[in-house]
């Protein structure tokens, strides 16, 4: 508890006290008067006070003023007890309210403590020293030791580690790091010391970006707030003129009718229905589920820019997916040989050789692909010829590597081939040997994915990719995605988005989820674009209204699922809050909930609101 | 220019009075408070000086909600 709640909490009590203590003291008239005064103002005086410094600065109905007037009017009436003890609850209210709301930003700021303390810099002599982080300029040294959180981006100079990313992530399975890899911060070393070359600033790296990101996640307001600021502004009035309407209207109608005209009843019930409409409900949960939500969703490695785009993707019915890198690994490997008229490994062996000077990629995974060191010695004469691959002498034989077209071009028969993927096909000294097949690797967790979607009820899956039809239909088959749009250039990703967006029914929100880093405009088109993957990536961030931190496609359901389950909150907080309140207001007005029930309905509410709030915290079953 | 200060405030509704207020402050193109975060984040007008800006809106904002702070 903090200073101010502990003195709010004292005053509590010592007014509580002094309550039950005045109800066996035997005292009437002025003295009952003057020995109530002492509670009443040791417990209220502050909202009395803030009531009158609002009406003096034209601000005039909030609960404060609403508060003021029904516990006077109460006193006034002679109802000492009750407008002490509506006071006195409301007070337990306001404590309970800013205690809970404390306690849950703080347990977001702890799962979200992943800002490091200091850099331990090393300088050219060898020295180490602990620095800020924010004073380390890019190309520093710095060291990391286990149990350490890494502060700066940057890559390995030395050392090996493994290390826990769950705070990115939501991850739990560590990442090997050694010489050369690049490192994120945020990531807690678990085992070895690493020299690390800084390559950012710190408030370029990753760990001052999601920072960033969660501490103005909620500057956007979702429709769910707006509808709330715009209900409270034009509720209390509407009260108050309600109240007013009801200690006036009855009793003149009474007169009229010749009846007695009961004032003080009358004006007892608007007393109570002003102390019954108090939105604090509302007012205090609504943001809260988002704040919970938002907070939740970071745990579990998924980062959502707003309240806003939090509740579109609640909404989300169609998702676009990019192939490459978001459903597939986006790494080319070798998937096998066929038709080979020699050893398949030799087959490989002889075209990662001849493509040994190659930086393509595709040469790149067929020299992962034949392993161990190749002996370059045995190669020359090597050719590469533009669009159809390369030609080289190999322990003296011609061996041409390539496509169909430098097939075609040297004259020999080649078998095609009908799997998805990139085939090289191999000859040597004009014979064919068969071809090797490469190809993207789908995620393994792709098809679940997919299915989850489905459950989470997204009605419309499409693949939109710059890749061959073939290939993209087999894996769209394979994942159960519904549509395809294959051999499109971003610019027609655009186009395809904006169209599915056109067709779309009303209400309903299309999700776009890329891999972030050639996705950037379709991201932005999109109603909401979901980046993965994104450790690291700046590009994503920017673009993106919700990032996955790392690269697994049934986080894409997750975050549906906890858009949904914080959404659900809202909901509920809404219909329950106005629900109870209308009830109860409709009872005061009828003259069958005294002031009594009246604060257990305002309070109650409150409390009961802000703890269903909290659950939007877990979403471990989302 | 946008800058981000750290708030002291205790309802929900009293920031979003804070913010309503600090909107309507000269200088300031757009305020928005974050209760969770106790953050109030300011854009200002071009040209506008951020400290005499952030004056006036302490002001407005006492003005509608006696016991706020801002870190200036």
């Amino acid at each position: 508890m903090t200073k101010k709640q502990k003195r709010a909490l004292a005053r509590i009590l010592l007014a509580a006290a002094l309550l039950v203590l005045l109800a066996f003291l035997p005292v009437t008239g002025a003295a009952r008067f003057a020995l109530y005064m002492a509670p009443y103002l040791l417990v209220g005086w502050d909202v009395l006070s803030k009531a009158l410094h609002g009406i003096r600065n034209g601000q005039v109905f909030d609960e404060n003023f609403l508060m003021a007037v029904a516990t006077v009017g109460a006193i006034a009436l002679g109802d000492y007890v009750e407008g002490t003890a509506v006071m006195l609850f409301y007070q337990i209210g306001e404590l309970f309210q800013s205690y809970a709301v404390g306690k849950s930003r703080r347990s977001i700021g702890e799962l979200m403590d992943i800002r490091p303390d200091v850099a331990r810099v090393e300088d050219a002599e060898g020295n180490l020293s602990e620095t800020d982080p924010d004073e380390v300029a890019p190309g520093s040294v710095i060291v990391v030791r286990p149990g350490e959180r890494i502060p700066i981006d940057g890559v390995v100079i030395e050392g090996r580690a493994s290390l826990e990313t769950s705070a990115l992530t939501g991850e739990s399975l560590p990442r090997e790091v050694g010489e050369g890899d690049e490192v994120v911060s945020g990531c807690v070393d678990m085992s070895g010391v690493l020299r690390v070359r800084t390559t950012k600033a710190f408030g370029e790296s990753t760990v001052s970006r999601i920072l960033d990101l969660v501490e103005n996640a909620s500057a956007r307001k979702s429709r769910s707030e707006q509808f709330i600021t715009r209900f409270a502004r034009v509720y209390t009035p509407a009260v108050c003129f309600g109240a007013l309407a009801l200690a006036l209207l009855p009793p003149l109608l009474r007169l009229l009718l010749g009846l007695p005209g009961e004032w003080s009843v009358w004006l007892l019930r608007a007393l109570t229905f002003l102390v019954i409409s108090c939105p604090c409900a509302l007012v205090v949960s609504i943001p809260l589920s988002f704040f919970a939500g938002i907070g939740g969703a970071s745990r579990a490695g998924v980062l959502v820019k707003g309240s806003r785009e939090l509740e579109a993707l609640s909404h989300a019915r169609i998702v676009a997916f990019d192939k490459t890198g978001t459903m597939t690994r986006g790494v080319f490997e070798v998937a096998g040989a066929h038709h080979a008229a020699m050893d398949e490994g030799e087959l490989l062996t002889l075209a990662a050789l001849a493509e040994t000077y190659s930086t393509h990629p595709i040469s790149a995974s067929l020299r992962r692909a034949a392993g161990g060191a190749l002996d370059t010695t045995r190669v020359s004469d090597v050719e590469e010829v533009g669009g159809h691959g390369v030609t080289a002498r190999v322990d003296g034989k011609a061996v041409a590597v390539g496509n169909e077209r430098l097939m075609e071009k040297l004259g020999v028969t080649y078998a095609p081939c009908h799997c998805a993927g990139t085939v090289v096909h191999v000859a040597v000294d004009g014979e064919y040997m068969g071809h090797i097949l490469i190809a993207d690797q789908l995620k393994p967790t792709s098809r679940q994915a997919v299915q989850a979607l489905r459950a989470a009820g997204v009605r419309r899956t499409v693949m939109l990719t710059g890749d061959r039809p073939e290939a993209a239909e087999e894996i769209a088959r394979e994942l159960g995605i519904d549509e395809v749009a294959a051999g499109l250039l971003p610019q027609e990703k655009v186009e395809r988005v904006e169209q599915l967006l056109s067709e779309k029914r009303p209400r309903e929100v299309l999700a776009f989820v890329g891999d972030g880093i050639n996705d950037a405009p379709v991201l932005s088109r999109a109603d909401v674009g979901v980046a993965m993957g994104a450790l690291g990536s700046d590009a994503a961030i920017e673009a993106a209204d919700v990032v996955l931190m790392d690269d697994d496609p049934l986080k894409i359901a997750k975050a549906i699922g906890i858009s949904r389950k914080c959404l659900r909150i809202v909901y509920e907080n809404i219909a329950f809050a106005i629900g109870v309140k209308a009830a109860c207001l409709l009872l005061g007005a009828l003259g069958l909930a005294g002031m009594w029930a009246a604060i257990f309905a305002d309070v109650g509410v409150m409390v009961l609101a802000v703890l269903n709030a909290i659950r939007a915290l877990d979403t471990r079953r989302c | 220019m946008k800058k981000t200060y750290k708030i002291d405030v205790d309802c929900a509704n009293c920031a979003q009075k804070m913010e309503d207020a600090a909107n309507k402050v000269e200088g300031v193109r757009q305020a928005t408070v974050n209760f969770m975060t106790l953050k109030m984040a300011v854009e200002f007008d071009e040209g506008a000086q951020p400290q005499d800006v952030m004056q006036r809106v302490l002001a407005a904002c006492k003005k509608v909600e006696r016991d706020c702070e801002i870190e200036l």
